[in-house]
């Protein structure tokens, strides 16, 4: 519609609607808050436009998450830590050739299993659980089963986010007394945020086996934040 | 009635709460894990605990780049770079 025409409709509206029109336009709505994945494609656009930058973000943002597949995956960690080199060589060269299908921590992830690989010292690990025992001490409950120590109310309801920073320290040492299985599981599930699929995948292990060595970790972890939080 | 026969009790629910989370219960186990809840604070708690450390650990922001790895890293990016010109 030409400009004049524009105008025209412009100037035939009635005074109440060129009112609601101006008051909308002149509030400043809140910006989308940014997801990771808009982040990643932020850095993307920003690396192929040549910003050096946004490649050592990319890196600070997914490399623990890839020095840890590896090292659960090859043998040494001299060896772990080329693959992670490679990978990262690897997405660059592709870059070009990403495009946007998957997320790019899934791309990043096949890049490194293949290199992981093709390095021909894949660990052949059992999957062993790391240990056997029920996730909760028996002398919790009654001969009947039913808890005779149950576990107390934490908190109120308070902002995840800070309760999360406070305790971070606790949260790190407790993923770090995790046997490795059950701490890479863990820590690609729910730090990482892969799918349960997308992790099976990565460690070539059974949807079951996956389950397992989660539920053993995230029991642990939840053990050890009982204890910081004064209960049993 | 048949099914109080087969409820569930606290030590087994601690046990099933990963598999609940999942969605990788049969749909009758689901429904005792359910029904156990809805009468159980103390599982209802466990859960709810469960939860918040998954939501914990989904908070921990991935590490800086140390002042070697950016080093480590700027080389490599400028690297490829001189071999992509």
């Amino acid at each position: 519609m030409g400009l004049h025409a524009y105008l025209h409709l412009l100037g035939g509206l009635p005074g109440l609607w060129l009112n609601i029109l101006a008051v909308i336009s002149a509030i400043p709505w809140p910006r989308r808050r940014t997801s990771a994945a808009d982040e990643d494609t932020e850095l993307l656009a920003r690396l192929r436009a040549g910003d050096e930058e946004a490649f050592l973000a990319l890196v600070a943002r997914h490399n623990a998450m890839l020095l840890r597949l590896a090292y659960s995956l090859v043998s040494s960690q001299a060896v772990a830590e080329e693959v992670v080199q490679d990978t990262w060589l690897g997405a660059l060269r592709g870059i070009d050739r990403f495009a946007g299908r998957s997320s790019l921590k899934t791309w990043l992830l096949r890049i490194l299993v293949n290199r992981a690989r093709s390095t021909g010292v894949a660990e052949h690990r059992s999957v062993a659980v790391g240990d056997a025992g029920p996730v909760v001490d028996r002398s919790r409950f009654d001969a009947s089963g039913q808890w005779m120590s149950p576990p107390q109310h934490w908190i109120e309801d308070s902002d995840d986010r800070l309760l999360a920073e406070s305790l971070s320290d606790h949260i790190h040492a407790a993923l770090d007394e995790l046997p490795s299985r059950q701490r890479d599981v863990v820590m690609l599930r729910d730090v990482d945020g892969l799918s349960s699929a997308e992790v099976c995948e990565a460690l070539n292990i059974s949807e079951g086996n996956q389950r397992v060595l989660l539920h053993r970790g995230r029991s642990r972890l939840r053990q050890a934040l009982e204890s910081e939080m004064g209960g049993c | 009635m048949f099914w109080q026969r087969q409820e569930l009790v606290c030590q087994q629910v601690v046990e099933l709460i990963t598999d609940y989370l999942e969605g990788a219960l049969s749909r009758s186990q689901r429904q005792r894990l359910e029904a156990h809840l809805s009468d159980c604070e103390h599982c209802t708690e466990y859960l709810e605990q469960m939860r918040l450390t998954i939501r914990l650990t989904g908070h921990l922001k991935p590490e800086d780049l140390t002042p070697a790895m950016r080093a480590e890293f700027t080389a490599l990016y400028r690297r490829w770079r001189s071999q992509e010109d």
